[in-house]
């Protein structure tokens, strides 16, 4: 697989799990159908993420999974050079952007910042999200098909 | 009103190690470490072994107290307390609680410890798992999984809202490697380090080029903590402990890069509680151990520890500056974690001892307060701050 496959790392790294407590759930299966859900508190209207169970700002245990636009602003980011596994060596360097959404109280979402590696990275660059799908692998039956939200330049 | 906190009432009056080793290299087990470097420190402080009552660690260490005590054949075993958090932020708050432990009466002789052999366990790779929940679900699949990726984005973005150049974090990673010139237990003894060289060298995760990065290491640090009243007794030259705090701020740790502290060391809240505690200000300060993960949390831990402002970091940051010969804030004076080894910080506390204990490979002249910061950007932080008798 290269660079020129249609995820933007190939599958070799951790997929995300369940903890078993259903809390990502939502945000997970969201993504799957090219929808961005992020927690609100029903009570106070304070935007949570990552999920939990309560809201920080009023200890509502009443949040409720709303669906934002997937567009955000570049708030850090790092081109990571060093391989934590050999299985993704031949995919160096790649991009990490940090991206806040100023419509969802600027919550914080980890991606890939798609296109050349290379590029020079602006913090405060508007992006937009690319719900980029993983397939089930055929020949490991525990590997679910999940989807990821990478960013490209909005 | 009493005098606040553990100010003075207790002492670090030996500290030891084990030879350190590159990760894999060394001979023995981690277990075999760290009685050796238990047994160093009791030497170190002239005390038998057996005299231990309590043990204290962090960052999950696996040298089982129990174990050790039925080995060492202690008397009897009063305190054991281990500090949440995975990384090395525990450090300065396992002396907190080893400190606490002692002045409230429920030990009288700890040891703070942490030996590791990564040959068996290593920290700086991935996670040897094909599905990651809790956080790193957040992270693992976009390539964000060893320490050095998860915080190279606190640096980029502290650097860029402050114009840190990479100059300054170059100036930390050259002052470890001077320091351990002097320093025949530093792994990095013999293998100099300069500009070019560190300029040319492959990045990890931008900002962070290979020498900005801990060593990873085998090896095994303690130091004995007792009452300052039996550390007068025992030694000529206790270190007693004047502060320590430990903690995050509001939220820091909120998933998925989300804490309002992001780029930072996480610090800022623990800062004013030290000196509060220790009675000192940022001037008062001789020499400073700041832990190096990386030399980015260097930096962020030494503005939030008031020795300069973000915006005077270029300024100050050289390496004639955190030199322990004459240097403005003597930094990392054995090697720290870059040059000497990577115990988790623990042999960044016995070089903040040997400091005032005047042991260190690079002595600083009339040195009475001697700082510890313990893992940045990893919370929970902690800070200790040790004082010769004068300070009293």
């Amino acid at each position: 697989m290269t660079k020129a496959a249609t995820t933007y790392l190939p599958d070799a790294l951790p997929v995300p799990a369940s903890d078993g407590d259903g809390l990502q759930a939502p945000f997970w299966s969201g993504l799957e159908r090219e929808e961005l859900l992020i927690q609100r508190c029903r009570h106070c209207r304070t935007w949570v993420f990552a999920p939990e169970w309560i809201c920080h700002q009023c200890h509502s245990f009443d949040l409720d999974w709303t669906a934002v636009e997937p567009t955000g602003v570049i708030y850090s980011w790092t081109r990571v050079w060093h391989p934590v596994t050999p299985a993704i060596a031949e995919h160096m360097p790649y991009l990490v952007g940090v991206i806040e959404l100023p419509q969802a109280g600027n919550v914080r979402l980890i991606g890939n910042l798609l296109g050349d590696p290379a590029k020079a990275v602006e913090i405060g660059a508007r992006v937009r999200g690319v719900f980029e799908h993983h397939p089930a692998a055929a020949d490991n039956p525990a590997r679910k098909a999940f989807t990821l939200l990478q960013w490209t330049p909005a | 009103m009493t005098e606040p906190g553990i100010r003075g009432k207790t002492a670090i009056i030996g500290v030891g190690q084990s030879p350190y080793y590159k990760r894999g290299k060394s001979p023995d087990p981690a277990f075999v470490l760290t009685l050796r470097a238990i047994l160093n420190a009791c030497a170190d402080a002239g005390i038998d072994p057996r005299a231990i009552d309590g043990f204290a660690s962090f960052s999950m260490d696996r040298n089982d107290p129990l174990r050790m005590s039925a080995a060492l054949g202690l008397r009897e075993l009063r305190f054991n307390s281990m500090v949440w958090g995975g990384g090395g932020g525990g450090g300065s708050a396992a002396i907190a609680g080893a400190a606490a432990a002692v002045h409230g009466g429920l030990a009288e002789t700890v040891v703070v410890f942490r030996g590791l052999a990564q040959g068996a366990m290593r920290f700086g790779g991935a996670p040897p798992a094909q599905y990651l929940g809790g956080n790193f679900a957040f992270m693992a699949a976009y390539g964000v999984i060893s320490p050095a990726q998860q915080y190279a984005a606190k640096v980029i973005r502290f650097m860029h809202d402050h114009g840190v150049r990479q100059a300054a974090l170059r100036a930390i990673a050259l002052t470890s490697y001077a320091h351990a010139q002097n320093n025949p237990n530093a792994v990095m003894y013999g293998r100099p380090l300069d500009a070019e060289t560190y300029d040319a060298s492959r990045w990890i995760a931008e900002p962070f080029h290979l020498y900005d990065c801990c060593l990873e290491s085998d090896g095994a640090a303690a130091v004995i903590i007792t009452s300052a009243e039996r550390a007068r007794h025992l030694t000529e030259r206790p270190a007693y402990i004047l502060g320590a705090a430990q903690g995050a701020g509001y939220r820091t740790d909120a998933g998925s890069f989300n804490g309002p502290d992001f780029a930072s060391s996480h610090f800022a809240s623990l800062a004013p509680r030290l000196y509060a505690m220790a009675g000192v200000t940022p001037k008062d300060v001789d020499v400073v151990q700041s832990y190096e993960n990386f030399t980015g949390g260097v930096l962020m831990s030494l503005v939030e520890h008031g020795f300069f402002t973000a915006e005077e970091a270029n300024d100050f940051l050289t390496p004639d500056n955190l030199n322990a010969m004459g240097g403005k804030l003597p930094l990392n004076t054995s090697g720290g974690n870059i040059a000497e080894a990577y115990i988790h910080g623990m042999s960044l506390i016995v070089e903040a001892a040997r400091q005032i204990r005047g042991q260190s490979p690079n002595q600083v002249r009339d040195a009475k307060v001697s700082m510890v910061t313990s893992g940045p950007m990893a919370a929970p932080v902690s800070n200790c701050i040790l004082g010769a008798e004068e300070t009293l």
